[in-house]
């Protein structure tokens, strides 16, 4: 009788995850598409050049935001911290499990620092290569 | 803290003796100002600013204190409606608004004692502008806590 209660919840459970997954997927499957519109050589999503964009120091943004890491520390399994003093939840998907599943909340996030940091918006392949580097995290 | 009686005065000079007999600033009730303002720091409370400062900061947000905090166009109309209709009382008779609570002249008098340095030295506060580190009810609108 008590699994039967429990059967309903674990499923519920189950669900927002996968959901959050399928999200995070059509998000990704979303830029590779971009991608390809722009480069018809485009060959996939890398994981090492998402975190080269997460180290780099660019010098093309505003001042106070050179990289990326200014903000997320330079570990995306650690807890990082904005400029005005309040923490940001680690960037890893294995320490976060909620990140890149809302796309709305994604694509302002990367529009605003990549604006700061770059001074120009991220691309398709950037976008995607730093979701395939912070989900590999 | 009676904060219906914030008058911002040519000078900026809010009348210390008017604010010291109620105990809290209304806390922000929106729940998208909340949300969207209390990202990257505390939802700082309308009352704090006069409507021309809300209104220049909704409209610098892609410049805002040396980052991108920009939104789009119908989050941030209505971010703007809730902040001026909540805003401090009377007018900054300036050319150019004042865009941080921490600059106006009764913040910068409220905040030079002792205790002031020993709590920034010793919760390692980053800016003035991170109420909470000091105010743990700021959020609620006491600061008068500590
Ligand atoms: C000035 C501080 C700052 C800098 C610099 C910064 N970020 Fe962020 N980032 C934040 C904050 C604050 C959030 C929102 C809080 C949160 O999601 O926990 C965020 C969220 C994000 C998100 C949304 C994640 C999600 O949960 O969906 C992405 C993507 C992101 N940042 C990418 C980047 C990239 C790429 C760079 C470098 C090009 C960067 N950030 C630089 C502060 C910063
Ligand atoms: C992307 C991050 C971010 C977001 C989102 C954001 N702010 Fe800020 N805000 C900052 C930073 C950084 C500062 C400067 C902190 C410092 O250096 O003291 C700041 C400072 C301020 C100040 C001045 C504080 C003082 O010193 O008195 C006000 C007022 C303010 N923000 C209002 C807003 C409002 C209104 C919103 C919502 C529309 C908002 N902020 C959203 C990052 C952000
Ligand atoms: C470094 C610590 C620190 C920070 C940061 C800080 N305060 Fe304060 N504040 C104090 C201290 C200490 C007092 C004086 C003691 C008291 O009256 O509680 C004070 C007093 C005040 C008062 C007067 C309270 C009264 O007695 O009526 C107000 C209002 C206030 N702060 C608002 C703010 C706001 C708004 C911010 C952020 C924009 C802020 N403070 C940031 C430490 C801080």
């Amino acid at each position: 009788m008590r699994s039967l209660l429990i059967l309903p919840a674990v499923i519920a459970l189950l669900a927002t995850v996968d959901a959050e997954a399928g999200a995070r997927q059509a998000l990704l499957d979303g830029f590779a598409t971009q991608a390809k519109a722009a480069d018809s050589g485009f060959a996939g999503f890398s994981a090492s050049r998402g975190e080269n964009l997460f180290r780099t120091s660019f010098a093309g943004g505003k001042p106070d935001t050179p990289a990326c890491t200014v903000c997320h520390t330079p570990s995306p399994l650690k807890q990082g911290e904005t400029r005005a003093g309040k923490p940001i939840e680690p960037m890893a998907l294995s320490a976060s499990p909620d990140r890149y599943g809302d796309p709305k909340k994604v694509a302002k996030w990367f529009r605003r620092n990549c604006k700061s940091v770059l001074g120009r918006e991220c691309t398709a392949p950037e976008k995607g290569d730093f979701i395939t580097f912070m989900t590999g995290q | 803290m009676r904060f219906t009686a914030l008058i911002f005065s040519a000078a900026l000079l809010v009348p210390l003796s008017a604010m010291a007999d109620e105990d809290s600033v209304p806390p922000v009730t929106d729940p998208l100002t909340k949300k969207e303002c209390g990202a990257c720091h505390m939802a700082y409370q309308p009352a704090f600013l006069p409507a021309a400062s809300w209104r220049e900061i909704m409209a610098t947000l892609d410049d805002h204190f040396g980052e991108d905090a920009s939104l789009d166009p119908e989050t941030r109309g209505q971010i703007e409606s809730y902040l001026a209709a909540n805003a401090g009382r009377g007018r900054a008779r300036r050319a150019s608004p004042p865009l941080r609570i921490t600059n106006l002249k009764w913040f910068t008098s409220e905040h030079r004692d002792h205790e002031v340095t020993w709590l920034w030295k010793n919760r390692n506060v980053k800016t003035m502008a991170d109420c909470a580190a000091c105010h743990r009810g700021a959020g609620r609108g006491y600061f008068e806590d500590d």
